[in-house]
């Protein structure tokens, strides 16, 4: 008798959901957001409908200040058959020029990131999209719904939100309104390791620790990756051993030390580590629930 | 606690290899507000590791703020997530937690215990292998642990952790464990639970949390954690037959056509015969593919792409089923409903059910009555309102394929969808169907009179309508017969209208005539009944020896005589067609009443007083007869 182990049945479960959203949907589209739970995704989405290709495009919300080697990685993708990549940039943001320096995090978060989501839905009409989101992450992602429906105005009511029963997803929308999939919802941290482990799965050689230029600043160890970055007075990027845990906006996203170069070293890592992942991202600080106002204002 | 601490990293790749043969077990939390849930998942996340220190540092913070400990740590506050929950300091929606051991990972459905929250628990059991069922040790068995208990067992689960609580507020007392675990054991008794393990624990304090806890040297079963490490999960998916739904068709190119799904139960191989519902179709399975390489068998719980060596049309929704034993397949099914709709269910209005990968329009026919979720009392009601739970009856506009939900949880559970609003408003079990589609019946058999009646999920009975012209017979038989269709029963009327101006069109009214007009009615009728209908005759048939010639016709049992009882002045008041004014003018010769005798029913199965009731009380009198005597049972 085959016995399933855990990671085969999260797979299972997450190809389900993947095809439930290519089957029920006019027009989905996959959040790639170049990191490694992206990365998975996609794994899942070719696996989902081998030997076809994937059935929906590939889109990337480039906030124009993501690390170059995310942008290189992301970029060889288009020369996938099986694959149609979109990108999108919030383009009045880059004329008003909006950055994380000028703005602040916060500002720049919103119209760079959430403000360019929002564009780019309404502009290709998507009425569903997939998102690498897991409910581990964060306290208020774990009530969010696998199919997560959104208003015409991509708001989320948490306090409304439709039960979801056995693997029974409720896809019916009007138009206008529009769904956000979390076919990883139910994966840790460590089941994504542990399955780019198994699968041998791609990801950005950021993960890896290596010898990069650093600054710290807040606590927080920012790396030097373009020549944006303004330096404070006395400020010098140092060359350091570091890996990064999550990949997001350079100058939002802070680097560990570390001295794991292989996908092993860096399962070894986590395991013996005692801060969480979201930890090196400067969103979640502000306020003690400010991922959830982020969501219900359309933030992934 | 040293079980689940930082494991050895002697040989990484090794310990990754073990981690990887872990396996998944879904379980449930459920108990009532200040059961103490949050605290108890809070803790078995902190001792399992899965709390990283800027967690427990903004918990500690947060434990000031919000919580209700003191200076300790509130562990409640790591899983009660939403910001309105933390100042509410109530759980109001299912939280999905996750943690793991070396041998298993987790995965925790947290469910809130207030009342108006039945459908988060319904949600929350739907996916769950195992419940815990938390009791406060000071409260004992409460109403909210019925009703828990109640939905955990409706929703299939059959394996129970009876986590009595706050053992340190009671002085880890044995004989209060012992009582609390005997009161349950024996109101649970018809719940069909296969197990259950009563541990008493603290979550605050963490006895017999992970480790055993010297407090309770009475107690020598296992902690919870080192229980849910272990514990077997009867797991029969396996050896139950094949079903998968196919969610997707895979068509790349010409030469390839495959069927994308998740199976549900069984295990299947290239070359085993295999039958698609609900069409009937049969092929063998040719090849098992997945994007690694192709597979020699694929069992319950994975994800592939079928192709098959014959070309037979299948789409989105069709399951595709062990050729031997195949699902069921029928569009009319009695369901237990769980409503999760401020908006109450209304019989006779269209719902979206979606059950499997097929969607359909959905009408309640019937909605048989209402299940006291606390007592399991069974009230009358038309209607079902938020978290209420009821035996329903519905009707689909197509057929669909299912097994019985406590047979299959992923082929009898569906769920209701709103039409107008796309809300998901109620989830359903089908218990069984009430008809069963012919495909199925593929052997060859006699065609019976009892098959055609259980082909319509109904049992033949001749209702002979008799009483005075104006009494309401026609009015009573037409509402029955109505009633009847909407519950998807197989009906004909004949009345006095039909008969007379076809099949009898030669006879008058002498007393031949009239003979010979009752056998013919009488004989049709046992037609009907041989092919399975429910026969409605509406004839006034004012003499007893009529009546008994055709109540000999027929079997014992089926022939009911259904008196409409008026007096004559009322049935004469009403002279609805203008008859007992011509009879009194002398127009009409022999008219029954007035220069023709009625001979009443000296004993019919069913005598309405049609002078006091209502033509709907009436119809809903003889409904309730026939349920009763299981003719229309279901």
């Amino acid at each position: 008798m085959t016995t399933l182990t855990h990671l085969d049945r999260l797979e299972a479960e997450s190809i389900h959901i993947l095809r439930e959203v290519a089957a029920s949907m006019q027009n989905p589209v996959m959040m790639y957001s170049i990191g490694k739970d992206s990365s998975v995704l996609l794994h899942l989405a070719r696996k989902a409908f081998y030997p076809g290709p994937i059935p929906f495009p590939l889109l990337h919300v480039d906030t124009t200040w993501k690390f170059r080697e995310m942008i290189a990685f992301r970029d060889a993708l288009k020369d996938d058959p099986n694959i149609d990549l979109l990108v999108h940039i919030n383009e009045e943001g880059v004329e008003q020029g909006v950055g994380p320096f000028t703005h602040g995090s916060a500002v720049h978060t919103d119209i760079m990131k959430t403000q360019a989501l929002k564009q780019a839905l309404t502009k290709y009409k998507f009425d569903a999209a997939i998102g690498g989101a897991r409910r581990d992450e964060e306290k208020s992602r774990a009530k969010e719904r696998i199919f997560s429906f959104r208003s015409a105005q991509h708001r989320w009511d948490p306090k409304n939100q439709r039960p979801e029963l056995w693997s029974l997803y409720n896809a019916r929308i009007k138009p206008g309104e529009s769904v956000r999939v979390f076919p990883i919802s139910n994966w840790t941290e460590l089941d994504i390791w542990q399955y780019i482990y198994q699968e041998n799965i791609d990801i950005v050689p950021l993960y890896f620790a290596d010898e990069r230029p650093v600054v710290e600043r807040d606590g927080i160890m920012v790396m030097v990756d373009d020549d944006r970055l303004p330096l404070e007075p006395g400020e010098k990027p140092e060359m350091k051993k570091v890996r990064f845990r999550t990949l997001g906006c350079y100058p939002l996203t802070g680097a560990v030390e570390s001295e794991a170069s292989t996908i092993t070293e860096i399962i070894e890592e986590m395991l013996r580590t005692t801060t969480s992942e979201r930890e090196g991202r400067a969103i979640d600080k502000d306020a003690p629930a400010s991922m959830e106002m982020k969501k219900q204002e359309g933030y992934f | 606690m040293d079980g689940y601490a930082a494991p050895d990293f002697a040989n990484i790749e090794e310990y990754l290899d073990s981690q990887l043969k872990k396996s998944l077990l879904r379980f449930i939390t459920c108990g009532s507000v200040d059961d103490g849930k949050s605290t108890l998942i809070g803790r078995l996340l902190y001792e399992s590791k899965m709390i990283f220190d800027d967690q427990l540092a903004s918990l500690k913070n947060e434990s000031k703020k919000f919580g209700t400990q003191g200076e300790e740590i509130d562990f409640a506050l790591l899983v009660d997530g939403l910001a309105a929950e933390r100042e509410q300091g109530i759980t109001i929606d299912v939280a999905y937690r996750f943690f793991s051991t070396d041998r298993r990972k987790f995965i925790v459905a947290d469910t809130p215990g207030h009342e108006q929250y039945t459908r988060n628990m319904a949600t929350g059991a739907s996916t769950a292998d195992l419940a815990i069922v938390m009791i406060d040790a000071r409260k004992g068995v409460l109403t909210q642990t019925r009703r828990h208990s109640f939905i955990v067992s409706l929703l299939g689960i059959r394996n129970v952790v009876l986590c009595i609580n706050k053992m340190d507020l009671v002085g880890y007392d044995q004989d209060v464990f012992d009582e609390i675990e005997a009161d349950y054991r024996e109101f649970a008794a018809d719940f069909g639970f296969e197990h259950i393990q009563a541990i008493p624990v603290s979550a605050l304090a963490g006895d017999n949390v992970v480790v055993s806890s010297e407090n309770t040297p009475w107690y020598d079963g296992p902690p919870l954690m080192e229980y849910l490490d272990t514990v077997e999960i009867a797991s029969d998916a396996q050896e139950k037959p094949f079903r998968m739904p196919v969610q997707w068709v895979n068509r790349p190119n010409l030469d390839f056509r495959g069927f994308a799904g998740q199976v549900v139960s069984g295990t299947i191989k290239p070359g085993d015969g295999v039958r698609a519902l609900p069409s009937g179709k049969t092929s063998k399975v040719a090849r098992v593919v997945t994007m690694g390489a192709d597979l020699d068998e694929v069992v319950e719980g994975q994800s592939v792409t079928i192709t098959l060596e014959d070309e037979i049309d299948i789409s989105r929704g069709d399951v595709i089923c062990a050729d031997k034993s195949p699902a069921e397949v029928s569009d009319q099914f009695q369901t237990t409903m769980i409503w999760m709709s401020d908006s109450p269910m209304l019989p006779g209005r269209s719902y979206v059910m979606k059950i499997g990968a097929r969607e359909c329009q959905m009408q309640v026919t019937e909605q048989r009555h209402r299940i006291d979720v606390n007592t399991r009392a069974h009230e009358a009601a038309k209607t079902l309102g938020l978290n209420e739970i009821g035996i329903v009856n519905v009707a689909l506009d197509r057929e669909v394929a299912f097994d019985p939900y406590n047979a299959n949880r992923r082929m009898g559970g569906f769920i209701v969808i709103d039409r107008m609003t796309n809300e998901t408003v109620g989830l359903g079990l089908i218990n069984f169907a009430l008809r069963r589609a012919s495909n199925i019946h593929r052997q060859s058999m006699d065609v019976s009179k009892e098959l055609r009646a259980s082909m319509k999920g109904q049992k033949p009975v001749m209702l002979w309508f008799t009483g005075l012209s104006g009494a309401g017979k026609s009015t009573v038989a037409n509402l029955v017969e109505k009633r009847l269709a909407a519950m998807g029963k197989h009906t004909y009327t004949l009345d006095g209208d039909n008969v007379r101006h076809g099949l009898n069109n030669d006879l008058g009214f002498t007393d031949a005539d009239r003979v010979e007009n009752i056998r013919r009615v009488g004989e049709v009728s046992k037609l009907m009944l041989d092919a399975g209908l429910i026969v409605l005759v509406s004839f006034i048939s004012p003499f007893r020896a009529e009546r008994r010639i055709v109540r000999q016709m027929v079997e014992d049992g089926e022939f009911w005589e259904v008196f409409v009882d008026v007096p004559l002045n009322v049935a004469e008041s009403r002279d609805v067609k203008g008859l007992y004014k011509k009879a009194r003018a002398g127009e009409i010769k022999n008219f029954t009443g007035i220069d023709s005798p009625y001979e009443a029913p000296t004993d019919p199965e069913i005598h309405i007083d049609a002078d006091k009731l209502a033509p709907e009380e009436a119809a809903e009198l003889i409904i309730s007869r026939l349920e009763q005597a299981g003719l229309i049972g279901g």
